[in-house]
């Protein structure tokens, strides 16, 4: 490994720091910081009382220890649960020139004049949402993209019938958490009949220090309607840990098609695995309408710890559900991720299609669960689960559980592990590719299944991604 | 001989993995235009000369040199060796799963053509004429490269690579073995199509039938790391039937007792 390519390796981009001032809550967690966030955010009473039923639920949970990760406890106490850029100015459509310069930084331009075409734009701030574009023409068609935090104010009564009904505050202890204090996200409604007309995408960045970042996603898809929603994510470079505890949840109606997909690439802390980020993520959808499909397609190259498994439940018959996943670990990351496919109604479909990629020191596993309960009859899953070792110091695992109580359902797994070597860098180095070029060559035919299913331009930035994360690893 | 004519020369390289000596002082210059063969028992570091060549990172060259048109090949990456027109047949081909022929081989191709790069278009019209010239099946440019090929495909496969790649000298590491009768031949029509007076070969082989298509300069055999004899045409015939403990006994005492 040459020095140089090691110095790339290094080189996280995105972890510089905006110095901005920022209106944050001291550092703690009781019910009193949890009515001061909900205060902040003008929530009305329903939603406290929502947060406080989770936190007291939350105090009676420990954290589940069955993923194959290592890590410290958590000291709860000494995280800020709020922390929000303060505005300059007093127009609240204005974004301040700093902020816009950051996700200008960031690739995400906010700004009318170049903001991109074709893809609206929520862009999340530590705790709280600083700007949604696009969106007149998207009320036009009535599809509402806002902040969460907004939608809670503007649209109760929508919030109120879905939120909680896909990952309930008592789902998980992370879950619980995020339910309690979660400050911002983004809230997607997609009328009856409607497609989306862009895409919807939502930028998350971490910029305080220790803070945690809780967000809250909720995606409504009405009959016959069609979304595709993407989220990318970066935090500063810190030797602290930092805790991201999101929750997804995806509802499609009967015919309704949600396509959800991230990049995600948070800082995952130096070579010797310091500091970096905790992500732990409930992501889930439900197919509660017939002939409904929820894919998910991620793209997991950052964080320090990822513990994550984004699910379907497959509720109304012949509904579909996928999960596509390329995650790449190195240095000391470890990651933790797979799916849930739960199968409830007759006729449902599901396809896993995981592909963890692991070099340096790292640990990636995958589980999974496929499951069939007993009244839901010709279900079908096909999985594939492919590892791949870069080094002789990482560690890939799998855990595909199937649990299929109906005998008509038709299962079938697949898993291979394989180790990129020396010989497939040297061969393609013997017909003119830098060592770079193959590198990314082993790696994109290796994950080629999953790129596919990325909208273009998000697919290069994701190869390009990939390409960065695994330079100088080999060898 | 002049330095013009003289297209590879290696000079007393020595080569170890793990240090273990492999090649011990190995001698062989060829000169444009030229083919040559190499055979030599099995172990005895035919491969290794080849990857050495190449610039293969398992191999620690101690000690010599080889240079390619006056260029000291050892100071160079493996793809700046292919970018100055050294190719490699390997005798085991890789599987990269995932990645089409055709996608790898317009890489490659870019790669090792600087300014001259095609354009798809021109690229796809050249590739479907080699393909035709190796009768190769039209399917194999969408499979993935070497990703369950049969023996004989994956050779076939490396000349086809050759071909695209017009190297300027080449080592074919026992692309023969393991080739039914019609698959030799086009291996040789391969061959023939490169060879000229801006081509170099170097063909690494245990059998004497492909040297009846393409026929060779000059022959080395190769024991213990070392060249023990060279000759002409005549030789291949004598290796055939009296075998390596000939060589032994006539040209290497010394690596008898090793
Ligand atoms: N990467 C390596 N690691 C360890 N030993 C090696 C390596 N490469 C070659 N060797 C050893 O070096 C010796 C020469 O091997 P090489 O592959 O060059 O032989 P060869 O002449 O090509 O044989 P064959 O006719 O069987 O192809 C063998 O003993 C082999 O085991
Ligand atoms: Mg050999």
């Amino acid at each position: 490994m040459s020095t140089e390519s090691t110095a790339i390796l290094d080189d996280y981009k995105y972890g510089f720091y905006t110095d901005i001032e920022s209106d944050a809550v001291p550092k703690g967690l009781n019910e009193d910081v949890i009515a001061i966030i909900s205060a902040k955010k003008g929530e009305p009473e329903w939603m406290l009382e929502w947060r406080l039923k989770a936190y007291r639920w939350w105090l009676k949970k420990t954290p589940p220890k069955w993923a194959h990760l290592h890590y410290p406890p958590i000291d709860y106490q000494d995280i800020c649960y709020y922390s929000a850029p303060k505005k300059k100015s007093d127009n609240p459509d204005e974004i301040d020139a700093d902020l816009e310069a950051t996700f200008e930084k960031l690739g995400v331009p906010l700004h009318e004049r170049n903001r991109l075409a074709g893809v609206a734009v929520d862009a999340v701030f530590d705790s709280v949402s600083v700007a949604t574009t696009h969106r007149e023409m998207l009320a036009e068609k009535g599809v509402i993209f806002c902040s969460i935090s907004e939608a809670i104010r503007d649209y109760p009564e929508l919030v109120k019938k879905y939120l909680g009904t896909v990952v309930p505050y008592t789902d998980n202890y992370y879950a619980s958490l995020n339910s309690a204090v979660f400050t911002d996200g983004s809230f997607c409604y997609i009328p009856k009949g409607v497609r989306c007309p862009v895409e919807l995408s939502t930028y998350f960045r971490i910029n305080a220090l220790d803070t945690g970042q809780f967000e809250r996603t909720l995606i409504v898809a009405e009959e016959s309607s069609y979304v595709s929603y993407l989220e990318g994510c970066t935090a500063p470079a810190r030797d602290r840990n930092q805790l991201h505890a999101a929750v997804v949840e995806l509802i499609a109606l009967d015919n309704a098609q949600i396509k959800y997909a991230t990049v995600q690439n948070w800082y995952a802390g130096d070579k010797d695995g310091k500091g970096g980020i905790y992500n732990f993520v409930t992501k889930r959808g439900h197919c509660r309408g017939k002939k409904s499909k929820i894919s998910w397609t991620q793209v997991e190259a950052g964080a320090a710890i990822t513990w994550k498994y984004p699910s379907v439940i497959l509720e109304g018959d012949g509904s579909t559900g996928e999960f596509y996943s390329v995650a790449v670990t190195t240095n000391k990351m470890q990651a933790d991720t797979g799916t849930k496919m739960i199968h409830i109604g007759n006729n449902t479909k599901s396809t896993i299609v995981s592909k963890g990629i692991s070099a340096g020191q790292s640990v990636n596993s995958y589980r999974g669960l496929v499951q069939v309960l007993p009244d839901a009859f010709n279900c079908r899953n096909y999985s594939n689960c492919d590892s791949m070792l870069i080094g002789p110091n990482c560690s890939a695992n799998t855990f595909p559980y199937i649990e299929s109580e109906n005998s008509t359902a038709v299962i079938e797994h697949e898993a291979t592990t394989s180790r990129v070597s020396e010989d497939q860098i040297f061969y393609l180095k013997s017909r003119g590719l830098s060592e770079e070029d193959a590198i990314s060559m082993v790696v994109n035919g290796f994950a080629r299944e999953v790129f596919k299913q990325l909208p273009l331009e998000f697919s290069v930035e994701a190869i390009r991604l990939l390409e960065m994360k695994l330079e100088g690893s080999i060898g | 001989m002049s330095e013009t004519k003289t297209y590879l020369e290696i000079r007393n390289l020595h080569a170890s993995t793990e240090d273990t000596p492999i090649l011990k002082g190995v001698d062989l210059t060829i000169a444009q235009g030229e083919t040559h063969a190499l055979m030599g028992p099995n172990g005895s570091g035919k491969s290794t000369l080849a990857n050495v060549i190449m610039g293969h990172p398992a191999y620690e060259v101690t000690d010599g040199e080889i240079l390619f048109r006056g260029q000291n090949l050892l100071e160079l990456e493996p793809e700046e060796r292919a970018r100055l027109g050294v190719f490699l047949a390997f005798q085991y081909p890789v599987a990269i799963p995932g990645v089409s022929v055709a996608k790898f081989l317009k890489s490659a191709h870019d790669a090792t053509h600087g300014d001259n790069k095609l354009k798809p278009a021109e690229f796809l019209k050249e590739l479907r004429e080699n393909i035709k010239y190796l009768e190769v099946d039209d399917s194999f440019i969408n499979r993935y490269l070497n990703d369950g090929f049969s023996g004989g495909e994956k050779k076939r496969m490396e000349i086809l690579q050759m071909l695209t790649l017009k190297p300027r000298f080449a080592v074919m590491d026992e692309t023969d073995s393991g080739l039914d009768i019609d698959a030799l031949q086009v291996v040789a029509k391969g061959v023939n199509k490169l060879a000229g007076a801006d081509f170099g070969l170097l063909v690494i082989t245990h059998y004497e039938r492909i040297l009846r298509y393409i026929h060779p300069d000059h022959l080395h055999v190769l024991i213990d790391g070392k060249i023990v004899h060279s000759g002409g045409s005549d030789l291949v015939k004598k290796l055939e039937e009296k075998g390596y403990d000939w060589v032994r006994q006539e040209f290497g005492e010394e690596v008898l007792v090793g």
